[in-house]
């Protein structure tokens, strides 16, 4: 479980996150959703350091990550997977040695060990046999299943997921969520998802925090959130007149 | 103000770059890479610098020995030690600034505005010493190399142009070359490349890792590392020269 209290965090005199709290539970996929420049990758990348915040306390389970030492922090991060909005594939080495990388570095195993693990993440991610591929040569859609292979190589207790639908097709971003889905129940993480996709928010939120002008601003299951009276979330929510047929058809029921 | 909070952080970037690196097999191996890649693949520029260089240095020499007070060998002599004095390893290092500084700083700078630095340190990896590291272990061993080649290619490219020009004789020449020899000549040309190539890398990758925002982003702080790297190196000469030959 990650819990962060109280962060706050600003760049120059631009407050970006305000007094914002939250719970991330094991083994469900947690949301962090908003309009675009409220604050949900900044939060993401302070839980993961990737920000240094101003003030307040993150925990994973229970380890204190902000007053932590560099060198335990980088044992910490070990544990976590994180699939970044443009995937972030190394481009110079091919898929393979992408998803290898984290093992070449950390584990002790022999090459053939290597390539098991290879294979069974790519396996998990219906790309068997694309080891050879550089990222350049794989679409938008792969290039994502490629990232979350390689965030799954080491077991990750903890996995991040920025944007993973932005720029796919509808049909990709299904089978994107699902994976995260099947991922976060077959492996037990912690699945903290970024999104603005909705599709995502009914589909594989357990648990969502809507941030709204930095602040956490409402929480609640994607059940919750169809039949929510906050103003805010609601503008986000049905902001589509699809979204808005679907909230109507609900109040008719 | 601006310049001394930028200095500090580069030596803040260079006490992270020396950690131990997480595995010395992977290491070892970035490290033949970037041979390969800042060195071994600046050769072909080298080569034709040098040689025309060496050419122009002869030539010039020669073209403006008007009194007959100066032997001809003085054309050996002196294209020897502008040779391996400065040219080869200052002005082939004002090259390779251009050439291998643009490079790291653009290749850096690139997996820093793709997230490609972040992913290595949600791994765990420490990006610098993975990354820079190698970089300045192929520069400082590996420069030295181009720069004796260079050297070398230099000399002959000045023998060459006397004799296409029919301005020396290859005895004399060869004279000039060898008098006054002294091998701290060497060591001072040497230990300056070694300096060269450790402020090019390591300044060059400072400008690359910091960089933020897109591609234009990139361009600028490639130019800014060739424009800082390029100063570094005249301002070393400028000290090095101090401490070496005027002791």
């Amino acid at each position: 479980m990650i819990e962060v209290f109280n962060i706050e965090k600003s760049f120059g005199e631009h407050k970006v996150l305000d007094d914002v709290s939250a719970k991330f539970e094991k083994g469900k996929v947690n949301l962090i959703i908003g309009a675009s420049g409220q604050g949900k990758s900044v939060l993401a990348k302070c839980i993961v350091g990737l920000h240094e915040v101003d003030k307040g306390r993150i925990m994973f389970d229970n380890r204190d990550f902000v007053n932590m030492p560099s060198y335990e922090r980088r044992d910490l991060r070990k544990e976590i997977g994180m699939l970044f909005q443009g995937s972030a594939l190394f481009d110079s080495m091919t898929v393979e040695q992408n998803i290898m990388f984290p093992l070449t570095m950390f584990s002790k195993m022999t090459k053939k060990e290597m390539l098991d693990r290879v294979n069974f993440c790519l396996e998990h991610v219906n790309l068997s046999g694309r080891n050879k591929l550089y990222p350049a040569e794989c679409s938008g859609g792969m290039q994502k299943r490629i990232a979350i292979a390689r965030a799954i190589t080491m077991n990750p207790k903890y996995l991040f997921c920025d944007e993973p639908n932005s720029g796919l097709d509808p049909q990709t971003s299904i089978l994107i969520d699902n994976l995260i889905k099947d991922i976060t129940n077959e492996f037990n993480t912690t699945t903290i998802v970024i999104t603005h996709d909705m599709n995502s928010v009914i589909e594989i939120g357990d648990n969502i925090n809507f941030i709204y002008q930095g602040k956490n601003w409402w929480q609640g299951t994607s059940k919750e959130i169809v039949k929510t009276d906050n103003p805010e979330v609601g503008k986000f929510v049905f902001a589509s007149e699809f979204m808005k047929n679907i909230r109507e058809n609900l109040r008719a029921l | 103000m601006n310049l001394i909070s930028q200095v500090g952080k580069y030596f803040m970037m260079l006490w992270i770059v020396f950690s131990k690196p997480e595995k010395f097999k992977v290491f070892w191996k970035r490290t033949f890479e970037e041979i390969q890649l800042i060195g071994i693949n600046s050769l072909p520029i080298v080569a034709l610098m040098s040689v025309f260089m060496g050419g122009v240095i002869a030539l010039q020499t020669a073209s403006n020995m008007d009194t007959p007070w100066l032997p001809e060998y003085t054309i050996g002599y002196i294209t020897r030690s502008s040779t391996i004095l400065e040219f080869s390893p200052t002005i082939i290092s004002l090259i390779l600034a251009g050439k291998v500084g643009s490079n790291v700083s653009s290749e850096i700078g690139m997996m820093r505005v793709t997230e490609q630095i972040d992913a290595l340190e949600i791994m765990g990896v420490n990006s610098l010493t993975y990354l820079v590291l190698p970089k300045i272990m192929a520069a400082v061993f590996f420069f030295p190399v181009l720069i004796m080649f260079s050297m070398i290619l230099s000399i002959f490219g000045g023998w060459i142009s006397l004799l296409l020009a029919d301005l020396s004789s290859t005895d004399s020449y060869i004279f000039g070359l060898r008098s006054f020899f002294k091998v701290s000549d060497i060591t001072y040309a040497l230990s300056k490349t070694v300096v060269f190539g450790f402020l090019i890398v390591s300044v060059s990758s400072f400008y690359g890792y910091y960089t933020r925002g897109g591609a234009i982003d990139v361009g600028k702080s490639s130019t800014q590392a060739v424009v800082s790297s390029s100063i570094a190196i005249l301002l070393a000469n400028f000290l090095i020269t101090q401490m070496f030959l005027l002791k």
